[in-house]
């Protein structure tokens, strides 16, 4: 089986690759990439013509609500979006119904992927028991089972001893521990950023520092511990500070954020849409170009979705009553991409932050397009211009503010495993 | 009815479905509205207290938070137009047994009423029925967002008493963070021309509350000094020692309207309270019942401002004749 992907311009950063050739697979795996022209005249041959062709990318934040919330996503309809969306790879985080804090869930989670997922999907275990921050979740059994990382996530661990405790032992067992930094005693009842917005609006308000307390407390404990810390959607200036100085010391941390984080301010909240509700909440414009200096120096590693499927009845109501969370795989590419149109990344680290670096930091063998590799593929038209639809969304949710916007750059192909799973808008 | 001078605003239309707050009202449209207020105060007077001006038309209130004032407010604006109020509180409807907002929206929309004036403690709520339902909604309070009506009665008040808004120097002075009249009245009365000063412990000072177009000061004296309006915000005594103010003792001393404090008054100053008050704490009952105070007539022409409201909304088409 030989598939040959021809006409457009490969980048693959892990292999420090970028131009105009064709990309050989075979029997699954990278077979090579070749001068135009020049691959093996007998094999299926897809054309990316104008397109670029690109390691599949590996999203690290995801909620896939299966088990426990199948009527917001399940692994079957999550993987669907993500193959929409050019992900051949993502995290789902633990915060199911039961939580995904033992080797059963874990192992349940994969069994399910194996059988309903048309790309990859790696669990991350919980790092307390429950989400409850109160003891430590069987760290071992879940890695056994095949937990790539640990996280509580929205359920912040409060307490600074049972964190460095579990970052401690997660170290043990070679996993990292993706934190949701938010001081939630500061956070209070918040539900938007706090600043002029949210004064005109008269809603509950957080602080950014809120972030940036916590987010030191987490450097701080990975320093202590020596274990491998990633911190999940950076939001705010000060954060992206903290973390470049904590890089700058030699912390073992890794960063995320997210296209919402980098594309809608606090002004969005102003329509009181529940779909721009979200934790940690849209911050200000200053926030937003911090974050986005901090993704082109390094500081900041990896763009994730943080794709967190909810229903109408969960979204149709108060501001305040409503669940925090939008959904993200299929956009994750073209809203990141208004990054390099606008010149503040180029195409080769927006890449990277999509594919290598996401990889390293759950530690998948994953995001490059080296000889030998598995060939996970996503090709897309990156000047092509579209109107998100979101009633024809594949996620089986529809909560997103971004429903309706036009949108520049389009998922043409996606192949796992030498497989086509996904071209030219449907599931194959 | 006592002299006022004639504000003649630009000749405007009155075009917009809802009230929902007051930022995005113009000044002409705050002027036409109190304008309207005005020649509807009189029929409060009258030995019978009723027109026929909104004949037929059903209004109902909708409230998720318990209020008397207000809504003993709009209901007599309502009936004195001789619309048909009916009123819903959270003890009467549906909302203790988890219906949602909207659902409650859509059952309401199918009595097919004119207006629902709504409170709830949840900012933009009335956002969310405006959107969907034919009906005018009245945004009655939401959460620590706005008050329209509140402001515009208030606003009433002021132009009542002092004439004009141009230069006048109003203070407001307790928790800005949390109010919704205060936010209201912030618009409204810089949108009108008025420097607004607002004071109060930092913890109830909504961050970057200067860009508003306020001035910020620190001490109740300072912020009498000077000051033509005064007006009081009312302070929730259940958030006390939880996070705003440790106790009424300490509040009262500091930032409690006391005759003392007035001495430091201009002796034409008026004071201002929305109600309901906590005598002894944000404003002491000899001022709050003596000659400075205005509180009475605020709620007098809450019922004048809300029958411009019902009128202004609900109205348009004929009518308006019979008032007069």
């Amino acid at each position: 089986m030989k598939m040959l992907i021809e006409g457009g311009t490969v980048i693959d950063p892990a292999a420090g690759f970028e131009g105009p050739a064709d990309l050989v697979i075979e029997n699954g795996k990278i077979a090579g990439i070749v001068n135009p022209g020049a691959g093996p005249k007998d094999s299926e041959t897809i054309s990316a013509k104008g397109c670029i062709v690109c390691p599949g990318l590996v999203d690290i934040h995801t909620h896939l609500r299966e088990p426990g919330y199948e009527y917001k996503e399940t692994i079957a309809s999550g993987s669907r979006a993500a193959a929409a969306g050019g992900v051949t790879s993502m995290a789902c985080m633990a915060n199911t119904n039961p939580v995904n804090d033992n080797g059963s869930v874990t192992e349940f989670i994969l069994k399910q992927a194996r059988a309903n997922a048309v790309m990859r999907v790696y669990p991350i275990g919980a790092v307390t028991k429950g989400l409850k921050g109160e003891a430590l979740a069987e760290i071992g059994d879940m890695r056994e089972s095949g937990a790539v990382a640990l996280s509580d996530d929205g359920s912040v661990v409060a307490d600074s001893d049972l964190m460095r405790r579990g970052l401690e032992y997660a170290k043990t067992f070679g996993l990292t521990v993706v934190t949701h930094s938010e001081d939630m005693s500061l956070v209070g009842e918040g539900v938007m950023n706090e600043g002029f917005v949210s004064t005109e609006l008269g809603l509950p308000a957080a602080p950014h520092e809120a972030e940036e307390i916590m987010i030191f407390r987490d450097v701080t404990l990975a320093a202590l511990t020596g274990a491998r810390v990633h911190i999940a959607h950076v939001t705010t200036a000060g954060g992206v500070r903290i973390i470049r100085e904590a890089k700058k010391r030699g912390i073992n941390v890794t960063a995320e954020t997210c296209p919402h984080y980098i594309t809608l301010t606090d002004d969005a909240v102003r329509t009181f849409d529940t779909n721009t509700k979200v934790n940690p909440p849209l911050r200000t414009q200053q926030d937003v170009d911090a974050v986005i200096e901090g993704l082109a120096d390094g500081t900041i590693d990896a763009v994730a979705s943080d794709h967190a499927p909810h229903v109408d009845d969960d979204k149709q109501v108060e501001f305040i009553y409503a669940k925090s969370g939008m959904i993200g795989l299929e956009t994750l590419l073209p809203l990141s991409l208004a990054l390099v149109e606008a010149k503040k990344l180029s195409m080769r680290q927006l890449i990277r932050a999509l594919t290598e670096l996401p990889a390293g930091v759950i530690g998948i063998d994953a995001g490059t397009l080296k000889t030998g590799a598995e060939a996970d593929v996503t090709v897309f038209d990156p000047r092509e211009k579209w109107v998100y639809d979101v009633s024809k969304s594949l996620s089986k949710s529809r909560n997103t503010p971004f429903a309706g916007a036009t949108m520049r750059g389009r998922v043409k192909l996606t192949v796992v495993g030498g497989k086509v799973v996904y071209r030219d808008g449907t599931i194959v | 009815m006592s002299e006022t001078p004639t504000h003649a605003a630009k000749e405007i239309a009155w075009d917009r479905k809802d009230l929902l707050d007051i930022k995005s009202l113009s000044a002409d449209e705050i002027q036409l509205v109190l304008n309207t207020a005005e020649s509807f105060k009189e029929i409060s007077q009258r030995e019978i207290k009723k027109v026929p001006t909104l004949r037929g038309k059903t209004v109902i209130t909708l409230f998720y938070e318990a209020s008397t004032r207000t809504r003993v407010s709009f209901e007599i604006a309502g009936k004195r137009l001789s619309a048909d109020t009916v009123n819903i509180s959270t003890s009467t409807s549906r909302v203790q047994k988890g219906e949602t907002l909207i659902d409650m929206a859509k059952n309401l929309e199918a009595m097919a009423p004119d207006a629902i004036v709504m409170r709830h403690n949840v900012p933009g709520a009335p956002y969310i029925l405006a959107s969907r339902l034919a009906a005018s909604i009245i945004n009655a309070g939401d959460g620590a967002h706005e008050h329209p009506t509140q402001a515009l009665l208030d606003a009433f008040t002021i132009r009542e008493k002092k004439g004009s808004f141009d230069k006048l120097k109003i203070s407001l002075i307790g928790d800005i963070a949390h109010s919704r009249v205060a936010r209201s009245n912030i618009y409204c009365l810089t949108k009108l021309g008025a420097d607004v000063t607002v004071s109060g412990p930092a913890t109830m000072l909504p961050r970057e509350v200067e860009r508003l177009g306020v001035r910020v000061v620190s001490t109740i004296r300072e912020a009498v000094k000077d000051a033509d309006v005064i007006m009081m915000l009312r302070i929730q005594k259940e958030r006390m020692g939880k996070v705003l103010f440790p106790s009424v003792r300490d509040y009262s001393r500091f930032f409690g309207l006391t005759p003392d404090v007035m001495r430091g008054a201009l002796p034409d100053a008026i004071v201002m309270h929305p109600g309901p008050m906590n005598r002894g704490v944000e404003i002491s009952s000899e001022v709050a019942d003596g000659p400075y105070s205005v509180i009475l007539d605020q709620v007098t022409n809450g019922v004048a401002v809300r029958m411009a409201i019902l009128y202004l909304l609900l109205g348009r088409g004929g009518g308006y004749e019979d008032a007069h």
